[in-house]
């Protein structure tokens, strides 16, 4: 039976900022699990520190609220020792692209199959406001003393040059388009990213929900109307980003190239939806290659030694026999 | 002519040119004639070139350990000539290439000086097999040359060398087989020609071996990896680091047993990697050195809160900082006590000898799983990578102890007598010895939560003041609980009698030099004791006092500045050390300094004895 929405909420109190983008987030992740035809046993969701790190709290499945940045390798960890679980990481933009930015880049080198989503607003919100690898050069919100000094990096160009498989993008305050993202993510076999612009009502006052739809004051009546909205979906520019067959490189290189300038685009045009998607063998695949076992029992669940008595079971005799000198 | 009960042998070279094959060759032929057998390795931070060299000892009972002075000396080049030639002992032989050295020059006329035309005799072989163009290529055979010629000088049997040779090639080509076992041939005749009448002394031949027992030749980490795969570990992390990385890539090669090893970014991964798997019921484990175990530390702490039974292996090598990186050092144990911000339970280990590399595999992840918290092993680099004849393991008396990890049908009897109101599990639940029932993702009615913050019996974050203190007393109750439980024998060791004149206390691969000088010194009519803390914490602390109060001298022997453990039985028992041996060169503890230094405690009431034997 199709779990519901509200098996998938917990009573844990909630003490994100009243109009928090994690609202959002969250509020799409429950709609997605529900939608995946799992239990709440079957689920595991991992995340760093920061606001976005008490999200497991608030869903009703085993939920793992790790160390600052280091969400992926707890989840990567889960996932590999029992594959059988739906894995889903949770993350904010300085959690994931700053102090766990070494996790960040080499997840794309292995492909495990998880689901990772970050909660991008450019500020570190828990501690007050402090710029995040996001915010770009000059930028001043409300919270930081002077403007941005750094830079910001771009993401979803990293993941795209460092082998992610699935990279995508959501906007925090449109659900129902980040429930599917999320959902395909998750059906992706391999490593999902979705980066997810999540603005921070509290500090962040430049990327703001208004700044994201483009709304603006009417400077006649003063009233709040709809202009043009920076965020558009790919989907509907017929944009297309799943490569059809990773064998040819033509294609690779071609849907590589249009994902890359898709991730250039900052300012009045920002684009969501699915920038890349390609078919290439997960870690797990890999591992079983190497060790068939693993495609048959997971190293959670491999029996090692008798039930009855707690003798191993394991015969290391031929190991030993290869040292034998008398 | 005198036949050797005990032979200390060594050859050196360069980096890269073969001198650890050639050890083992010669250990192995050794070996194979009853012999038991220590090899010392000793090698730079560098991939090719620098000076590397490997001491074999081989006697007719068990040794542990490495010795200042050796009976032979093996060169092939003119570095380890010099560094090494000071150290044979009057009467023993050196080994040189007459091509690049003149035995004038070498100034030993107290030793026997064994010229071997390494290149000559090489390219002998190469006509022989219609190589002649390769001789070059054929050059690293010099090290099968070199050993084949000590043994010769020794007259030790020549099928046992070239059934050594046989073996150590058996992957290779027929060819390359043929070709090496006749060059040990050739070196082997060329030195019974032209040495037979020379005035070395020494001899050796094969000695038996007690009926029905077998003996493996093995490294510590092949040691710690066999006892790992016993004890059920599947999944395995680490980052590259020396001497850590062989038990791992050995984990690797044997894909048979079902362990996966995951090679991380860093060691932050490896740690937070091993941790996710081990919440799912899996026993992880990562292995690592000094540098990489101190970028675990936060992982291990959230380990520590979230009670997940982890598994560290920390290879010490020399510190601060990259230290010496390939040398020995007991440096870390101070770091492992106290390694992490906040109190939480840990259990710290401190094997001393290839059994217990073994042997302490298995309690560790049955420790671990038991009081669910991490464990930390505290191996070095001195056994890492030394070699020794170690008695056939036999664990069949080794038991598989889960703690309360729950089973799928426990868990649901569990629900049932207990409930579980809201359809989620009371991962922390209080319980008088601090250790709660531990259901795993994918099991059905076990959703629990995990968080670095102070949390609930749920794994929900709280900073409730009461909760706070009753998760804290909850953690760390468990360490009373394991000092209530854990055995006698496991906690500590004692060797030699009651009444010694002295009592050295010690932890680790130390044990080793002790040991065999102690035996030595009973022959003087020096009697000592040794007590060996095998469990650093809980810190056994009645059985330690109880040792320590009946010694006539305390002596405190470690390879650090400070003294460590020292330290921490003084802040355990208040009990201070008279005496104490240190070394901090990198160079491990050997049998000779040891025997001079608790000579002069026992004869001079030394306080303090700094050693330095070593190259």
């Amino acid at each position: 039976m199709a779990l519901e929405v509200k098996e998938l909420k917990t009573d844990f109190h909630n003490d994100w900022c009243v109009g928090c983008g994690d609202f959002g987030i969250l509020n799409a992740i429950h709609m997605a699990l529900a939608g995946l035809g799992k239990q709440r046993h079957e689920i595991a969701m991992f995340s760093g520190i920061g606001c976005s790190g008490k999200t497991p709290h608030w869903i009703n499945t085993y939920g793992f609220h790790t160390l600052h940045g280091r969400g992926l390798p707890f989840a990567i960890g889960a996932k590999l020792a029992n594959p059988e679980l739906t894995v889903v990481c949770v993350g904010g933009d300085g959690d994931g692209y700053g102090i766990g930015a070494a996790h960040f880049l080499n997840s794309g080198r292995r492909n495990v199959d998880i689901t990772y989503i970050v909660f991008d607003n450019g500020v570190y919100g828990l501690t007050k406001g402090q710029a995040s690898p996001t915010l770009h050069r000059g930028e001043k919100p409300k919270s930081l003393p002077l403007p941005n000094i750094n830079d910001n990096n771009n993401p979803l160009a990293v993941a795209l040059c460092s082998g992610y498989t699935f990279i995508a993008r959501g906007y925090s305050y449109d659900v129902k388009h980040l429930k599917d993202l999320i959902l395909r993510g998750i059906n992706h076999k391999g490593f999902a990213l979705i980066d997810v612009l999540q603005p921070c009502p509290t500090y962040n006052n430049l990327q703001t929900k208004e700044w994201f739809e483009g709304i603006v004051e009417d400077e006649e009546t003063g009233a709040r109307v709809k202009g043009n909205p920076r965020v558009y979906k790919l989907e509907e520019s017929g944009y297309d980003p799943v490569v059809k067959n990773p064998a040819n490189l033509e294609e690779v290189e071609h849907k590589m190239s249009q994902a890359f300038l898709k991730t250039q685009e900052w300012g009045d045009r920002i684009p969501i939806g699915v920038l890349y998607q390609i078919d290439q063998p997960d870690y797990g695949a890999r591992i079983a290659q190497r060790m068939p076992s693993y495609a048959k029992v997971s190293p959670a669940k491999m029996p090692f030694y008798d039930l009855a008595t707690g003798k191993t079971t394991t015969d290391i005799t031929p190991l030993l026999k290869d040292f034998q000198v008398v | 002519m005198e036949y050797l009960k005990e032979i200390a042998w060594l050859i050196g070279g360069p980096q890269g040119s073969g001198v650890d094959s050639s050890a083992s060759t010669f250990a192995k032929a050794l070996a194979s004639g009853g012999y038991h057998i220590f090899g010392g390795r000793e090698y730079h931070s560098n991939i090719k070139g620098e000076h590397s060299y490997y001491q074999i000892r081989a006697s007719d009972k068990e040794v542990r350990s490495s010795v200042n002075q050796v009976h032979m000396l093996a060169t092939f080049e003119e570095e380890t000539l010099h560094i090494h030639k000071g150290y044979v002992i009057p009467g023993g032989a050196i080994l040189f290439d007459p091509t690049l050295v003149k035995e004038t020059d070498i100034g030993r006329k107290d030793v026997v000086l064994v010229a071997v035309p390494y290149m000559e005799l090489i390219k002998q072989i190469a006509t022989e097999f219609g190589k002649e163009k390769d001789v070059q290529k054929l050059a690293v055979m010099k090290n099968v040359l070199s050993v084949a010629a000590s043994l010769a000088l020794l007259e030790y049997p020549f099928d046992l060398i070239a059934k050594t040779v046989e073996s150590f090639f058996k992957t290779k080509k027929p060819k390359l087989v043929q070709m090496n076992v006749r060059g040990a041939e050739i070196a082997y005749n060329y030195v019974r020609e032209n040495y037979a009448k020379s005035p070395f002394p020494y001899r050796l031949k094969p000695i038996p071996v007690p009926a029905g027992e077998k003996r493996t030749f093995l490294t510590g980490t092949q040691a710690a990896a066999l006892g790992k795969i016993i004890a059920g570990c599947r999944f395995q992390t680490y980052y590259p680091i020396t001497p850590a990385s062989d038990e791992s890539e050995f984990l690797e090669s044997h894909p048979e047993f079902g362990c996966v090893v995951v090679q991380c970014e860093d060691e932050i991964s490896s740690i937070c990697m091993a941790v996710g798997a081990a919440v799912t019921g899996v026993r992880a484990s990562t292995a690592t050195s000094g540098p990489g175990f101190c970028l675990m530390v936060e992982g291990m702490g959230w380990a520590g809160i979230n009670e997940v039974p982890v598994v560290i292996f920390d290879y010490q090598r020399a510190g601060p900082s990259t230290g010496l990186p390939t040398r020995f050092e007991q440096g870390d144990l101070k770091f492992a006590l106290n390694a992490g911000h906040g109190d939480f339970p840990r259990i710290i280990m401190a094997p001393g000898d290839m059994d217990e590399y073994f042997f302490d595999a298995i309690d560790a992840f049955n420790y671990a799983e038991r009081y669910q918290l991490p464990v930390i092993v505290l191996n070095d680099k001195n056994l890492a990578n030394s070699t020794k004849t170690v008695r056939w393991f036999d664990y069949s008396g080794a038991k598989v102890d889960r703690g309360f990890l729950l089973s799928d049908e426990a868990l649901a009897k569990y629900i049932k007598s207990n409930g579980n109101g809201n359809g989620n599990f009371k991962r922390f639940h209080f319980e008088e010895n601090g250790m709660s029932p531990r259901p795993v993702p994918g099991q059905v009615g076990g959703v629990f939560w995990n968080t670095g913050d102070e949390h609930d019996e749920y794994g929900h974050i709280t900073e409730d003041p009461d909760l706070r203190l009753r998760m804290m007393d909850k953690r760390m109750k468990k360490l009373e609980t394991a000092s209530k439980e854990i055995p006698l024998d496991k906690k500590i060791k004692t060797y030699g009698p009651k009444d010694a004149d002295c009592l050295v206390v010690t932890w680790g691969s130390t044990k080793g030099a002790i040991l065999d000088a102690m035996e030595d010194l009973e022959k003087e009519g020096i009697k000592v004791r040794l007590l060996q803390i095998c469990l650093i914490n809980p810190f056994p602390t009645p059985e330690v006092m109880k040792e320590l109060s009946q010694a006539k001298i305390k002596v405190g022997a470690e390879m650090n500045y400070s003294g460590h453990l020292c330290g921490v039985i003084r802040e355990n028992t208040g009990i201070a050390m008279d005496s104490m041996i240190l070394k901090y060169t990198g160079r491990p503890m050997k049998k000779d300094e040891m025997v001079d230094a608790l000579r002069n405690i026992v004869k001079k009431a030394e306080k303090k004895v700094v050693l330095t034997h070593g190259a």
